[in-house]
């Protein structure tokens, strides 16, 4: 974690120049300690999601086709809880489609998906599935480009999302006090009033994790988070994935394989809509058939 | 900010809104009473129930940007749910007139005596009572609302799909509520009302009362739909709007967000219907033409989308110029408001309120 | 107007046969033949009619002609018979024996020589037998038609000589039918037995009359049931054919739509674009017609052919002059670009109002395009409605291969598909749209030259196909040529079969209820565009 610290001081060093400069970072260097003591302040959302066996997701068999081209096929994965992984695979290898198949939003031909040993998401919409405790970040950054950074987040905050609850919705002072501690975290406190439209790029990202943060999830899915970002923002977000994982069960789709190494504890590569294997990120490296398929490919690119 | 000030204060311009509607509602009525016919304050009676007329249609603008300015609905069918409104009213207001008709039979209207007719039909009882018509006002467009919309949302039918079912919907409606059979009055619709609950249509301080009902119902109407959108539930319209599967990703039911706002905003419709009629005296099916429900999505876009008054401010607009036109220049009428579709959508999409909006930002 | 014609030929047609039949009798003889037409009484004026039609004077058949018109009246003052001609209050009158013109008089100088049913069936009779030698096998069998209605013996005898020399075998078959009806009235039952068998099958109306009167007063059992299961089959084959003509409605109502919708199904499926002024579109294509008819009076039976490129270029150039002007500030606002449209659709039908008239215009049809094609007694398809259900489905295919062989269809695909990587491989993304607008609006203006053929053209025209047509493209499916083909089809024929037990408007809101219910459920339409990218 020392390795995060360092990281994060060169994240702030973005920041110089700006008036202000030392007591922001001095703010920084005050937060940077607040990772873990934040999420231990989040409790996880009551929840009736099983998951004595220790495993939190199970997809089995799972195959999608779109006018007969196979996207998934007979696709099995088990990610086990407070798990970070990675799935890595070439373009069109169906992990984009995974993810729409565990959120609901694609409905597969065959197969189970489970969330907790007793939650069938085959069941469920996807707001039944975001409220059972799956969150979802998505490749292009999406927010709700004309409410502020603040209502952003606290749109997204886990909460009764019925229509009269909204309609009667107050927020408390806990509330208050978690968003303005993700907006600190995610290095949007000025800018809280600001239409999350007029953020730039990187800021948009970090507001979906943020929108992710107060939403707290017992899964995360996390969808080539790092695209577009700087350098320092990559390894920050790499820093932010792995104090998450833990207390909640991370997924990340990533093409950056250096991203991937950063973070990575278990790799599950992806070819065709099948896995094509699973385990660490040496055993990844050293498998023949991923060599053949992608790897090789992607070292020889960067 | 408790519930009451963030409706009232959050906003400048909605409190000015209000302030005005008010002075609106109180002045033109005691010019009406009060000036003789050759001062130049004078308020005729028809100027006053051109303005109640203006101010049921700024309701019934206020209804559609509710659902269009602030989460992306556009029906094309809203006319329908006002002309439901209207005819839940006329029905009351026909049988308030009793034996008093051309053929002066004692229960049924003239049109079923026409139509040889020798009893109500079931669903016209009931309409004799106050109570009963003023509830069908908002549960005949509100339970139409709620089916058509529970069967297009749960389908996911969005965007133009939905504003053209809608449309086909009222045209429907029309062609239904042309026939004799329907027993609605087909093409004549229903009119020659007598009076409502007791007090004589023709008279001055009926047609004042009615005016003023207007005003409050539209001022009711509007502090309604304020409280809605300055909600936690505006915000989530805003975000469906905007980026409908994300909202979903976060834990809401889209679907019923959306049911529901439709649903209200039905109802508003059906309310602005049911005051318009006593004032024009008639409602007949040409009120579900679909040029109609398209000419009421430009009342809303001239004023200015998603500001709530803008959608008012136009529909009171667009209808004075309408009135200006067919009198003055009445074959430029239709160059005219094709003109304003276009010009609104590619010069000025945000309407009029937009562009004061930015004049005034230039201005500071 | 058909009628009329057919005696007109009768009349040509009959003059020279009726010549060769009998001798010219002397002028004087003929005369006061005619002069007898107007007696006191029926009977004599019958006897009179007889001789004249067998007199086989050249002027014969055309005085009995205008006196089962009533045109045959006597002059008040000499009691000369005259053929008479009504022109606004006056009438014309020309002698009936010499056909010279006797000028005009008023309606007091004339009497009218007073007919009765008995004596026009008669006449009718008398014309029909002096036409049955005629050499036209048409006229022959609606004169063999004509005696069927009056079957007295002698005009048996007279069909009897006619079967031993005809050799049509269409006019055989009539007087087959007519001798057979004769022989219901035959006092064996046997007889009556074979002439029902003979008839069953048969579509015509009086075969059917006379049926129905045998299966309920025939003295015998056995004939009543004969003639009632004869009856019975008949009544299936019309049931039969009366669904053909409702399929045939229905295709008709279907290549309507198909037309209507087809444009749209360019425009809006395609390119993503809501057009709303797509009626108005249609309108300017049959106006397009309506001014072709006004520049070349002499060529309406061409005006139609030359109206159908006309129309798509004038409606066409609207199109992209539309597209230009308002549409491409829109594209990505769907919402915006249907209501902008709306507004150039009220405008353009303001236009029509102010600069040609509020009123409908007259369009003419050709000839080729009027009347019917009478396949038997019960089915009848109009021209018209078969060449535009033809013409329909030219559209189409035609629209079809544009798009699969022409390299603007290849753009065309190539922009819809993927707009940056066409635009990065050089495609003028610009001009393809705007070319592709303009495709649709122009075969908006070929529908409106179909259209205005069938319906009334006015300024409204446009108005009342915007919702249909719309909600064939979605029904069909967005995005589907095939869906709009099937879609429009579908609808046409299940209006037309819900229509008999309805009624016309019910059955078009049951139909319109039924596609938002459709739309409600499958919002893709019939034939859905698969996979990720059609997802959203």
């Amino acid at each position: 974690m020392s390795d995060g610290l360092i990281r994060r001081d060169r994240v702030f060093g973005l920041l110089a120049g700006e008036p202000g400069r030392a007591e922001r970072l001095r703010e920084r260097v005050v937060a940077r300690d607040r990772v873990f003591g934040f999420m231990e302040r989040f409790p996880l959302p009551e929840t009736e999601v099983s998951i004595d066996a220790g495993t939190i997701l199970y997809l089995e068999g799972v195959t999608v086709s779109f006018d007969g081209f196979k996207a998934l096929n007979d696709l099995n994965l088990y990610i086990d809880d407070g798990e970070l992984r990675c799935i890595i695979g070439p373009n069109g290898a169906g992990k984009t489609t995974m993810m729409d198949v565990i959120t609901g939003k694609t409905r597969p031909d065959s197969g189970k998906v489970f969330f907790g040993r007793n939650t069938n998401l085959l069941t469920l919409d996807e707001a039944a599935i975001a409220t059972a405790g799956i969150g979802r970040k998505f490749q292009q950054p999406t927010v709700f480009e004309n409410l502020s950074v603040f209502h952003n987040l606290e749109l997204s905050m886990a909460a009764d999302k019925g229509i009269w609850p909204s309609l009667t919705w107050r927020l408390n002072g806990l509330q208050r006090d978690r968003i303005d501690e993700v907006l600190e975290l995610i290095g949007l406190d000025s800018q809280r009033q600001d239409r999350a439209g007029a953020l730039s790029h990187g800021q948009k990202q970090w507001l979906e994790i943020g929108m992710l943060l107060t939403q707290n999830p017992l899964l995360l899915l996390v969808d080539e988070p790092v695209a577009g970002m700087t350098e320092q923002e990559v390894e920050q977000t790499a820093e932010l994935l792995v104090a998450l994982a833990g207390q909640h069960s991370v997924v990340v789709v990533e093409h950056d394989m250096a991203f991937v190494r950063s973070i990575a504890r278990r790799v599950t590569v992806l070819h065709e809509g099948h896995v094509l294997a699973e385990g660490s990120m040496e055993q990844i490296q050293n498998n023949p058939k991923v060599i053949e398929v992608y790897l090789g490919a992607a070292d020889a690119d960067g | 900010m408790g519930p009451l000030s963030r409706i009232l204060f959050g906003d400048r311009v909605s409190w000015l809104f209000l302030v005005l509607l008010a002075a609106i509602a109180i002045i033109l009525p005691w010019l009406n009473l009060t000036q003789p016919p050759d001062s130049p304050w004078y308020v005729s009676n028809y100027a006053l129930n051109l303005w109640g007329k203006y101010l049921c249609y700024a309701l019934l603008a206020l209804s559609v940007d509710l659902i269009w300015g602030y989460c992306g609905i556009l029906s094309l069918g809203h006319g329908a749910f006002f002309a439901l409104g209207g005819y839940a009213m006329g029905m009351y207001l026909m049988l308030q007139i009793g034996d008093r008709g051309v053929y002066g039979h004692p229960e049924l209207p003239d049109f079923m005596v026409f139509l040889n007719w020798d009893a109500l039909p079931w669903y016209w009882y009931g309409f004799d009572q106050f109570w009963f018509a003023m509830l069908m006002v908002i549960v005949a467009p509100g339970l139409l609302a709620f089916i058509f919309g529970w069967l297009a949302f749960r389908s996911r039918v969005t965007g133009v799909y939905f504003s053209i079912i809608t449309q086909a919907l009222t045209f429907a409606l029309m062609l239904a509520f042309f026939r004799n059979e329907m027993g609605f009055g087909g093409n004549n619709g229903l009119t020659d009302f007598k009076d409502i609950l007791g007090y004589d249509l023709q008279a001055k301080t009926t047609r004042i009362g009615l005016f003023v009902a207007s005003a409050v119902a539209l001022a009711l109407g509007f502090i309604a739909c304020r409280y809605i959108v300055t909600s936690k539930l505006g915000r989530v319209a805003v975000a469906i709007r905007d980026t409908e599967p994300r909202t979903r990703f976060i834990g809401y039911r889209v679907e019923r967000f959306k049911l529901w706002l439709f649903t209200f905003s039905a109802v508003l419709a059906g309310i602005a219907g049911a005051l318009y009629v006593p004032q024009v005296g008639i409602i007949n099916p040409g009120e579900f033409a679909p040029l109609k429900s398209i000419e009421l999505a430009v009342w809303v876009a001239v004023g200015g989308r998603g500001t709530l008054y803008g959608a008012a401010a136009g529909a009171i607009l667009v209808n004075n110029a309408k009135t200006w036109f067919t009198t003055a220049a009445p074959e430029f009428w239709l160059f005219a408001l094709g003109a304003l579709f276009v010009l609104v959508t590619v010069l000025f999409p945000k309407g009029i309120i937009g562009l004061l909006r930015r004049r005034g930002g230039e201005g500071s | 107007m058909g009628k009329a014609a057919l005696l007109v030929l009768i009349l040509l047609a009959g003059w020279p046969a009726l010549a060769v039949a009998e001798p010219a009798p002397a002028e004087a003889g003929f005369a006061e033949l005619v002069q007898q037409l107007d007696a006191d009484n029926f009977v004599q004026t019958g006897q009179a009619v007889e001789r004249i039609a067998r007199s086989g004077h050249p002027r014969a058949v055309e005085i009995l002609e205008t006196m089962l018109a009533g045109s045959l009246q006597t002059l008040r003052t000499d009691g000369r018979v005259v053929v008479v001609n009504q022109v606004g209050r006056d009438f014309e009158i020309t002698d009936a024996l010499s056909g010279e013109d006797l000028g005009t008089v008023g309606r007091r100088d004339l009497s009218r020589i007073s007919i009765n049913n008995a004596l026009r069936t008669q006449i009718r009779a008398a014309l029909a037998r002096a036409s049955l030698n005629d050499p036209d096998a048409t006229i022959r069998l609606a004169a063999v038609r004509r005696l069927m209605a009056s079957p007295d013996p002698e005009n048996l005898t007279l069909l009897q000589e006619q079967l031993a020399q005809e050799t049509e075998p269409r006019v055989l078959a009539a007087i087959e039918v007519a001798m057979a009806l004769s022989r219901l009235d035959a006092d064996e039952p046997a007889v009556r037995m074979a002439a029902i068998e003979h008839l069953t099958g048969n579509l015509q109306s009086q075969v059917r009359n006379r049926l129905r009167t045998i299966s309920e007063d025939d003295p015998e059992a056995a004939v009543r049931d004969a003639a009632a299961e004869a009856l019975a089959s008949i009544q299936r084959r019309l049931e039969y054919y009366r669904l053909l003509e409702n399929v045939f409605f229905g295709l008709s109502l279907g290549s309507v739509l198909l037309l209507a919708a087809i444009g749209l199904a360019i425009t809006f499926g395609v390119m993503g674009v809501i057009n709303m002024a797509h009626g108005e579109l249609i309108m300017i294509g049959a106006y397009t017609t309506y001014m072709i008819q006004q520049l070349f009076p002499g060529a309406i039976e061409y005006s139609v052919l030359i109206a159908i490129p006309a129309a798509f270029v004038v409606a066409g150039l609207f199109g992209i002059a539309i597209e230009r002007g308002v549409i491409r500030f829109l594209y990505g606002r769907p919402l915006e670009t249907l209501l902008a449209t709306f507004g150039i659709s009220l405008i353009l039908q303001q236009l029509a109002r102010t600069t040609i008239s509020a009123q409908n215009v007259p369009v003419i049809s050709p000839s080729w395009m009027s009347g019917s094609w009478q396949i038997n007694e019960a089915l009848a398809l109009t021209w018209n409605r078969l060449y535009i259900l033809i013409f329909a489905l030219l559209v189409f295919i035609s629209l079809l291969l544009a798009l699969k062989r022409t390299r603007l269809g290849l753009k065309m695909r190539a922009v819809t598909q993927n707009r940056n990587m066409a635009r990065a491989m050089g495609v003028r993304t610009a001009w393809v749209d705007a070319l592709t607008f303009g495709l649709g609006a122009g075969i908006a203006g070929v529908a409106g030259v179909a259209l205005s053929q069938l319906t009334n053209v006015g300024p409204n025209l446009g108005q009342g196909y915007i919702i249909d047509s719309f909600l064939v493209v979605v029904f069909g499916g967005v995005g589907n040529l095939w869906g709009t083909l099937v879609g429009a089809f579908s609808l046409g024929v299940l209006n037309k079969f819900i229509e008999p037990w309805s009624g016309a408007v019910l059955a078009k809101i049951l139909v319109l209820v039924f596609v938002i219910l459709f739309i409600q459920r499958y919002p893709r339409g019939l034939f859905p565009q698969k996979g990720r990218a059609a997802g959203g």
